[in-house]
């Protein structure tokens, strides 16, 4: 017998034969359930990154079984790791090459904060450079964690209207970072 | 043990270079020379091109700075004599307002790099080098930051803040 969990559907109106919902519910369920992750691992934070993605942590169960290496085609950006004041210009490359709809997560104390690294040569939180949506906290996060965050940005998905680029808030957080 | 016991070492440099040198000590059993920039090509090239004391690998070229000392940066290089088993190292200190030094990279092309890093963090200029550019740090960053006058922490840090600890 097998219990696969389906995923719950979203509040509508239900009678016989149909189903009526919002279409920001019916695809905000579709994207929160098939993120596909680009990690951007420079550090000890992408080993445990590894052992998320590994059976027994196992990142697939939430549908984020498979990993875009291409900012093209990827829905979140996984920032795991320090990130020095070099490495800021090709993070923000990374994140301009994605196409909307674009999450940002920022996995552990450096890329939320600097971490132990405050100095000269180490950029102070990857939101210096591109906005974050989720900050993980931990040095480095245990699996259970980046789960936990990655499980928030699951939350920011299916509750997000369909057109949040097109939103005012929205453009005016992207033009505070020079971007667009 | 090295082949060449020091005393022989710095026979053969003195004879070959008579005062045109001062010797620092020997900590740890490693030689330590000081020289003049006006020298430094020349004993480097001797001590690689000698036939008995081959030091063919340069192990380091890197800085020092002592803020308030007379001569402030120093340039420091660490050669090997992968035939003897002996190293040596030697040290040239410049005026801050002019740090410059002949390059190394006429002798060993790994001088290159090495070369970069020690422009990028003192600032030391090596003159006919064939690409002085930073290595390390941003290229639009304008200090040089091993100096001990740069503040190491970053000043966009916001969580060390006092108020976050009610000082």
């Amino acid at each position: 017998m097998s219990d696969i969990k389906l995923v719950d559907a979203p509040a509508g109106v239900e009678g016989a034969g149909f189903f009526a919902t919002s279409i920001d519910k019916a695809v905000g369920m579709a994207r929160a359930n098939s993120l596909w992750p680009l990690p951007f691992a420079t550090s000890c934070c992408g080993i445990e990154f590894m052992a998320t993605m590994s059976p027994h942590y196992d990142l697939a169960r939430f549908g984020a079984e498979r990993l875009s290496f291409s900012p093209r085609q990827a829905d979140l950006l996984m920032v795991m790791g320090t990130i020095s004041k070099k490495m800021g210009p090709v993070l923000r490359q990374v994140y301009l090459q994605m196409a909307e709809p674009r999450w940002v997560m920022a996995v552990g104390a450096c890329a939320s904060s600097g971490g132990i690294f405050d100095t000269y040569s180490v950029l102070q939180g990857i939101d210096e450079v591109i906005p974050v949506d989720v900050y993980v906290p931990g040095c480095p996060p245990r699996p259970e964690a980046i789960i936990d965050g990655f499980m928030d940005i699951q939350k920011l998905v299916r509750s997000e209207t369909g057109r949040r680029r097109n939103e005012p808030k929205y453009q005016e957080l992207l033009a505070s970072y020079g971007i667009q | 043990m090295g082949k060449i016991t020091n005393e022989e070492l710095l026979k053969k440099i003195g004879d070959q270079f008579p005062d045109q040198f001062t010797v620092i000590g020997e900590p740890f059993g490693l030689l330590t020379i000081e020289t003049t920039r006006e020298n430094i090509t020349a004993i480097l090239s001797f001590l690689k091109a000698d036939a008995v004391l081959q030091f063919i690998y340069l192990t380091d070229i890197t800085g020092i700075h002592f803020p308030g000392a007379e001569r402030q940066i120093g340039v420091i290089y660490h050669l090997h004599s992968l035939v003897n088993n002996v190293r040596i190292r030697l040290k040239v200190f410049l005026n801050d307002g002019d740090v410059h030094i002949p390059t190394a990279t006429t002798i060993w092309d790994g001088a290159n790099w090495m070369e970069r890093e020690t422009y990028d963090l003192f600032g030391v200029i090596f003159d006919g080098h064939p690409d002085l550019r930073r290595i390390l740090n941003v290229d639009d960053m304008t200090a040089f930051p091993m100096r001990k006058e740069f503040p190491l922490e970053d000043p966009n840090r916001v969580d060390k803040k006092d108020y976050f600890f009610g000082r």
